[in-house]
């Protein structure tokens, strides 16, 4: 089966975001397609390489980036969220003239039409949200 | 592109407190453009989303229940309210916004988009969908 997955809180406050990951780990486990993980609202914070929890904390951020290597997965951040939060790739970076940028390997920041055509295009769109 | 889906977008949430109404209807405008069967629920307090007269002049941030009245623009036509959620708050339809679209194959007559339902309509409405965003 074809997920699409959104994302709609941070991490660590809430707990959207691990269990987000775990379902995605469980699904291609099983053999099946993550389409596209789409980041709303505070979502877009799991998409900083910036975050550096302690040790025996997972680093949420990092544990997306290495399952998006692993399995070529599309990591999508939606843009108006991210400009409103401060996530910021290069392209943000020059065209809203900030002096640096913080996206996650392995993120991309896009528009919403990215979330409805994943739920157009997968079998099944699930939501982890508050 | 696939075939036409049944897209619903659940707001369960007040208005202003937290970011997730005014995302959601931003989510609502974008995905419009897609042409797919769209639909709108509002159950729990995101039936405070559609009250009459919000006024955000003492909060000073952006007011945007005037939005709601444009979603007949863009094609919506399906807004459903549960019906337990405006009673247990003490709210009636007369308290909502009037949202309504233009039917082209009437001349334009002006037609209501707001359908209150009860949970087990709402229930079956929500099975029916092919994907349910909630915010």
């Amino acid at each position: 089966m074809k997920f699409a997955i959104q994302v709609n809180e941070g991490p660590y406050t809430h707990e959207a975001s691990v269990s987000a990951l775990n379902f995605v780990k469980a699904a291609l486990e099983a053999g099946h397609e993550i389409f596209r993980v789409f980041f709303y609202h505070d979502g877009v914070n799991n998409g900083t390489r910036y975050t550096s929890p302690p040790q025996d904390d997972i680093n949420i951020a990092n544990t997306w980036s290495a399952l998006a290597k692993e399995h070529n997965m599309d990591l999508v951040v939606c843009v108006a969220a991210a400009q409103r939060r401060g996530i910021v790739d290069q392209g943000e970076q020059e065209r809203n003239g900030k002096d640096g940028n913080n996206i996650a390997d392995g993120f991309r920041i896009s528009g919403l039409g990215q979330l409805i055509e994943a739920g157009i295009e997968a079998d099944r769109t699930v939501v982890f949200g508050d | 592109m696939s075939d036409v889906k049944k897209f619903c977008y659940l707001n369960r949430k007040a208005p202003y407190g937290t970011v997730y109404a005014w995302e959601s209807l931003e989510v609502v405008l974008i995905g419009a453009a897609f042409d797919q069967d769209c639909s709108l629920v509002f159950a729990d307090d995101g039936v405070y989303q559609l009250m009459k007269g919000s006024d955000t002049t003492g909060l000073g941030i952006k007011n945007f229940s005037p939005t709601y009245s444009a979603l007949g623009d863009y094609d919506i036509k399906k807004i459903y309210v549960e019906k337990e959620s405006l009673e247990e708050r003490g709210l009636s339809l007369d308290d909502l916004q009037h949202l309504v679209w233009e039917d082209e194959d009437e001349d334009y007559a002006e037609k209501d988009s707001i359908m209150v339902v009860t949970k087990d309509e709402l229930a079956q409405i929500l099975e029916e969908q092919d994907v349910v965003l909630s915010f």
